[in-house]
């Protein structure tokens, strides 16, 4: 069996410009942040980004590295509005396929069972229909006749998620009070990407957890990276909450005094500067 | 014979008809899930289930269904949620930064969508909302700017789109809009825009005034019903003791 192990720096190595990236977590929840931030460290580029919208966006779209945005809302939780994705987006910076949260999910759904699309309730006579023009309906063969969205793969190239802890096979397992998606943008991947808090031994992922905490199934991952506090400053219960005081901070700096000030070292200075400003 | 005097009850606030008004929108809703977003439909929402609608299903907000005393009695993350909602058995009040006479909504962005003027949250889960089950809405300050003739991105369906695919949008249903001015609902024969009650306090006037639409208002329009002295009491000590509900809408 493989040792996946790696880090943050060779998984973005292994990126390339145009890539279809797809950002597990949810909003301002257990995002893969560390390996954004990575992200940001490298000259990568014009990637299409696939993600239930939270600072992943905010960042990459400030940096100028989003070309295309699929997503059904971006937000930053307790603070509604992303500033940044605001900004690029009224600067008409990217092109954007916005659709509802379901849509996405089962756009991630057909994309890991390798089917072209599935059929969804929603987006019917929504805006959401208008402004993605390339959306088709598919028209039920029973007696209901009913028409829905055929909603087409979300095909990744890569996934990025973020767990409380996995092994070096790339067993990943979240503890907190939801796994978000984190497992489907695994599955929907060419390739993907584990992050977490700590990389532990087999055994012990099932010594004080329940084995359906055991979200990513190794066969779907291709590198494991330990990045403890990996998911700052998104939260990533139970081993740590928002930082609040951290994402008021990034909402209200100017993008190029925050990347200065938090982005211009690597992991270890980030989170250096992060520990000298509490 | 000994006198003494009790202190005259608080009578009820704005915010605290907002809340009935809005609890209201769960009457008689069964064993379904209430979803409230915003201070007000909260309490709202928690003050049904412990008064005339006792088998609604609340979160915390995130992934776990929990008791008005916080218990937690089971699990809905957001996997699970999606499938709740498309199953039906769900009645959400959402917020709407635009909302039309046939009640579309919008919460994405203003202006142009391809260059907006405004970027705001996105469609979220509006669009799969509004075509699976009941959709009320909460705006905490009625405006022109809020009630437009036509909302710039139709996230929330409304029923003039919602007609044009009956087949697709059977489950659809809008069963009031709350504001800090009154409830609405659209209860005309085109399913336009109706004045239902009004806050006490509150003329018609003043409605068709923050309202850029064409109304429908009755000749004899309602008052929005006072809160019972038990509502009052449970929305003042045990719902929102800090008065958070004042925030969203002041005296």
């Amino acid at each position: 069996m493989s040792d996946k192990t790696t880090t943050a720096d060779e998984v973005v190595s292994r990126l390339r410009s145009g890539m279809t990236l797809g950002i597990g977590g949810w909003g301002s929840r257990r995002k893969p942040m560390a390996l954004v931030r990575a992200l940001l460290r490298s000259d990568v580029t014009d990637l299409t980004i696939v993600s239930y919208g939270g600072p992943d966006v905010g960042m990459l779209a400030a940096a100028g590295r989003v070309r295309k945005l699929v997503t059904a809302f971006v937000t930053l939780d307790s603070i509604p509005l992303e500033p940044h994705y605001r900004a690029a987006r009224e600067q008409g910076a990217f092109e954007l396929m916005e659709i509802d949260e379901a849509m996405f999910m089962w756009g991630l759904h057909a994309a890991a069972n390798r089917l072209p699309f599935l059929p969804v309730r929603a987006g019917i006579g929504s805006d959401v229909m208008r402004v993605n023009p390339a959306l088709r309906t598919v028209t039920s063969p029973y007696d209901d006749g009913e028409t829905f969205v055929a909603m087409p793969a979300l095909r990744l190239d890569a996934a990025l998620v973020h767990v409380n802890r996995a092994d070096r096979l790339g067993n990943g397992q979240y503890l907190g009070p939801d796994p978000y998606f984190d497992d489907l943008f695994c599955a929907a991947a060419e390739t993907a990407y584990v992050s977490c808090e700590r990389i532990v031994d087999t055994a012990e992922l099932t010594k004080e957890a329940a084995p359906q905490t055991l979200l990513i199934k190794r066969h779907t991952v291709t590198g494991v990276v330990e990045a403890p506090n990996g998911a700052h400053f998104t939260s990533c219960a139970p081993d740590y909450g928002r930082d609040e005081a951290f994402q008021k901070a990034y909402a209200s700096t100017p993008w190029a005094e925050f990347a200065a000030r938090f982005l211009g070292g690597d992991e270890q200075a980030y989170q250096t500067a992060v520990g000298e400003r509490s | 014979m000994t006198e003494f005097t009790q202190a005259a009850p608080v009578p009820p606030t704005r915010a605290e008809y907002c809340v009935i008004a809005c609890a209201e929108a769960w009457r008689d809703a069964g064993e379904i899930l209430a979803s409230p977003m915003g201070l007000i439909p909260s309490v709202g929402a928690r003050l049904a289930r412990l008064t005339f609608a006792p088998d609604l299903l609340l979160t915390d907000g995130e992934a776990t269904l929990v008791r008005p005393d916080g218990t937690t009695e089971g699990w809905l993350p957001y996997r699970q949620h999606l499938a709740l909602v498309t199953g039906g058995r769900r009645h959400v009040m959402m917020g709407a930064s635009q909302i039309d006479r046939y009640g579309n909504q919008n919460i994405s962005c203003i202006g142009d969508w391809e260059r907006p003027k405004r970027q705001l949250l996105g469609v979220r889960g509006a669009p799969v909302n509004t075509l699976n089950h009941p959709t009320s809405y909460w705006i905490p300050r009625q405006s022109r700017r809020v009630f437009v003739e036509k909302v710039d991105m139709v996230c929330g369906v409304g029923y003039d789109h919602a007609a044009a695919h009956p087949e697709t949008a059977r489950h659809h249903r809008i069963p009031r809009v709350v504001t800090d001015l009154g409830v609405f609902d659209f209860a005309t024969p085109d399913h336009s825009m109706r004045l239902a009650s009004l806050h006490p306090g509150v003329t018609p006037a003043q409605v068709r005034e923050a309202t850029s639409f064409e109304l429908a208002v009755p000749d004899d329009v309602p008052r929005t019903r006072p809160p019972t002295a038990d509502e009052l009491r449970l929305i003042r000590e045990v719902i929102d003791p800090e008065n958070t509900r004042a925030r969203e809408v002041g005296a």
